[in-house]
């Protein structure tokens, strides 16, 4: 196979596989963690679930109050990994494209100059945090083999994809196959790491307003 | 079945839906260590909220996730040791008081403390519990009390109550609207929560009574994490309340049995009650909105409130005990995190119980008196007899000069005379 071949493979049926495993991946966490439910209270509720379940889920994404260095250093460092890497791979004009193509619909492109920030930001703050992650005594202890994994397939399409637009390092073909690649690894290890909190957090969060909204504790 | 495969069956058998979701949402950021207290005064690690759990997180992994499963069948992922569960002990229990001030923390939105309390489920079951809840759980089922109170002691403050209140208090009244149930530690030690009721319920005209067979709410069962014994202790409530016939059941001065009478208790006993739950402090707030409460006088003395966890945080009783602060205590200062994001007394959960948590409990009373010095005040008030003594322990400990008063009997000594 040479280099076009493997381009065409990985950006035809290889991107397809991977991104299949990704969709039933996902599907299925998603349903067997529905599907174990829980026993309904039989307690009497003093308020609802629904609201302040709902509430939870998009409250849990602001800033929380009195956190140490630490704490403040991983919640502005999170943010900013977040936020880059979701401008760069939603408004990137390349990746709207192919989202267009699969959707069947798209929408306006960020400039090129504002997703090169948001690039690097994000790179940046992801060897932050993995720094972070070595140092700190309280994320050494909890992380294990998958944290440093998962960092590793969410931080390759990131870098490869910041080569691939300056054109850093390699050829074209060679950086484009590379950031294909990478993505396709992602993809297929996201549904079985703690990736899959990218939708699992919405489900989590909502259980814990629900909990506390049925005892009417206002959060 | 050894007692390992019966705490590992536990354990499989507590994990549901919102702890699957929780363990595959934790990206081990580490922020809930920033929310408890045994962390923050430590700076230790170990004590992170999320760390406690780990044994747990293996088992969910290795029977509920396909990779883990895997991995286990394969060999490749070690199995939960009797030796692990040992060491994992003092931190369920010693070093979590289920404050859950981390569940309100944790960016992904994990309810850590729903999984704490669990856990505990499967610690008992495989035998590794503390030795000082063991015995104080023991007592509650064979004695009928964790602190060894008894039926003889409750008649006897209730004849000192009704001799010094000139008041009856009654007992085994069928019919009555409440039912009072007390807590072990008000009926062994702060027992002036009996006249302190009797005159206010008294003023009020509420109709009321107390149970032979059923007058104790402090809930250890709860508290080691067994639901078994923790229903069974339940059970003499509410047969007592519905042999009465009471529509109500009064939920006394105690975190715990309020979140196991209030919040476990129908789950504990498979049914719903037959009769509602409502806290004291709830009790007298609604007395006083519906002006059969009044006091007299005010307490000029700077005083705070201390929020108890179960009763706020995990409890919702939040606006009510400060309306009746504000009804006699013109100086009340709020203290920093005061409410739903208040810091534990430390001794929740069973920790007072256990000897062998002592030091640790008051190591991180730090936390305690670091809020009381930002606020400078001369008298907390909480409504939580554990709390109160913890407070009063904690104090103690730092040489600290406050007054520590039960909210109950704050208001009762503020009662307007002609109802005295
Ligand atoms: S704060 Fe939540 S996501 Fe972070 S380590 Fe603790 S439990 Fe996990
Ligand atoms: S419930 Fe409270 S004591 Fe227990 S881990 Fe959470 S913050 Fe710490």
């Amino acid at each position: 196979m040479n280099p076009q071949e493997l381009l065409y493979w990985v950006r035809g049926t290889g991107l397809q596989i991977s991104a299949a495993i990704f969709v039933f991946g996902m599907i299925y966490r998603m349903l067997h963690l529905a599907l174990l439910g829980r026993k309904k209270s039989l307690a009497a509720p003093r308020g609802s679930e629904w609201g302040p379940g709902l509430r939870t889920m998009w409250r849990r994404s602001l800033v929380m109050p009195e956190l140490s260095a630490n704490g403040r250093f991983t919640i502005i460092t999170g943010y900013v990994f977040h936020f880059g890497f979701l401008i760069t791979l939603f408004f990137l004009s390349q990746h709207i494209d192919l989202l267009r193509a699969v959707l069947g619909f798209g929408w306006p492109a960020l400039p090129r100059s504002v997703i090169d920030i948001a690039a690097i930001l994000s790179i940046a703050a992801m060897i932050a945090l993995l720094v972070h992650r070595i140092i700190d005594p309280v994320k050494r202890l909890l992380s294990d083999f998958q944290d440093y994994l998962s960092w590793m397939v969410t931080f390759l399409p990131l870098l490869t994809g910041f080569m691939l637009l300056r054109g850093i390092g390699f050829g074209y073909i060679t950086l484009l196959t590379l950031h294909l690649l990478s993505v396709e690894l992602l993809l297929i290890v996201a549904p079985f790491t703690k990736l899959a909190h990218m939708f699992s957090l919405f489900s989590a969060r909502w259980y814990n307003g629900a909990f506390a909204g049925f005892k009417g504790v206002k959060a | 079945m050894s007692k390992l495969q019966r705490g590992i069956n536990s354990f499989i058998e507590q994990i549901d839906g919102p702890i699957a979701t929780f363990f595959t949402s934790c990206v081990h950021c580490g922020l809930c260590a920033d929310a408890c207290l045994f962390y923050t005064e430590t700076q230790d690690p170990k004590y992170t909220p999320i760390h406690k759990l780990l044994p747990l997180r293996r088992i969910w992994q290795q029977e509920y996730t396909f990779w883990g499963k895997l991995m286990f069948r394969l060999g490749l992922s070690k199995p939960v040791t009797d030796a692990e569960l040992a060491a994992w002990e003092p931190l369920v229990y010693d070093s979590c008081t289920l404050c859950g001030r981390c569940s309100l923390a944790c960016p992904v939105g994990n309810d850590i403390v729903y999984m704490v309390r669990k856990m505990r489920e499967g610690m008992v079951a495989s035998g590794h519990a503390p030795e000082g809840l063991k015995g104080a759980t023991q007592r509650a089922i064979g004695l009928g009390s964790p602190m060894g109170v008894n039926l003889n002691t409750v008649m006897t403050h209730i004849r000192n109550t009704e001799k010094e209140t000139g008041l009856s208090v009654p007992l085994d009244k069928e019919g009555a609207d409440y039912m009072m149930v007390l807590s072990s530690a008000e009926i062994a030690e702060y027992s002036e929560v009996f006249s302190a009721v009797t005159r206010i319920f008294h003023q009020a005209g509420v109709s009321w009574t107390m149970a032979s067979d059923g007058f104790e709410g402090t809930n250890s069962g709860i508290q080691i994490g067994s639901s078994d014994l923790a229903a069974e202790l339940l059970w003499r409530i509410v047969r007592a309340a519905e042999r009465l016939k009471v529509k109500y059941v009064i939920s006394p001065e105690c975190g715990h049995a309020y979140t196991a009478l209030r919040w476990e208790g129908p789950n504990l006993i498979g049914r719903p009650y037959n009769f509602q739950v409502i806290h004291i402090t709830e009790l007298l707030d609604q007395l006083r909105s519906e002006g059969r409460l009044r006091t007299e006088g005010l307490d000029e003395t700077r005083m705070t409130f201390h929020d108890p966890c179960q009763m706020v945080r995990r409890g919702g009783v939040v606006e009510q005990p400060r309306n009746l602060l504000h009804m006699v205590a013109p100086n009340f200062v709020e203290m920093p995190d005061s409410g739903i994001q208040n810091w534990c007394c430390g001794g929740g959960g069973g920790v007072s119980a256990n000897e062998r948590a002592e030091p640790l409990r008051l190591k991180v009373f730090s936390r305690k008196k670091a809020q009381l010095d930002a606020i400078g005040v001369d008298t907390i008030v909480t409504a939580c007899s554990n709390c109160r003594s913890m407070l009063l322990d904690g104090l103690e400990h730092n040489n600290m000069s406050v007054n520590v008063v039960g909210l109950t009997e704050l208001i009762a000594e503020h009662l307007a005379p002609a109802a005295k």
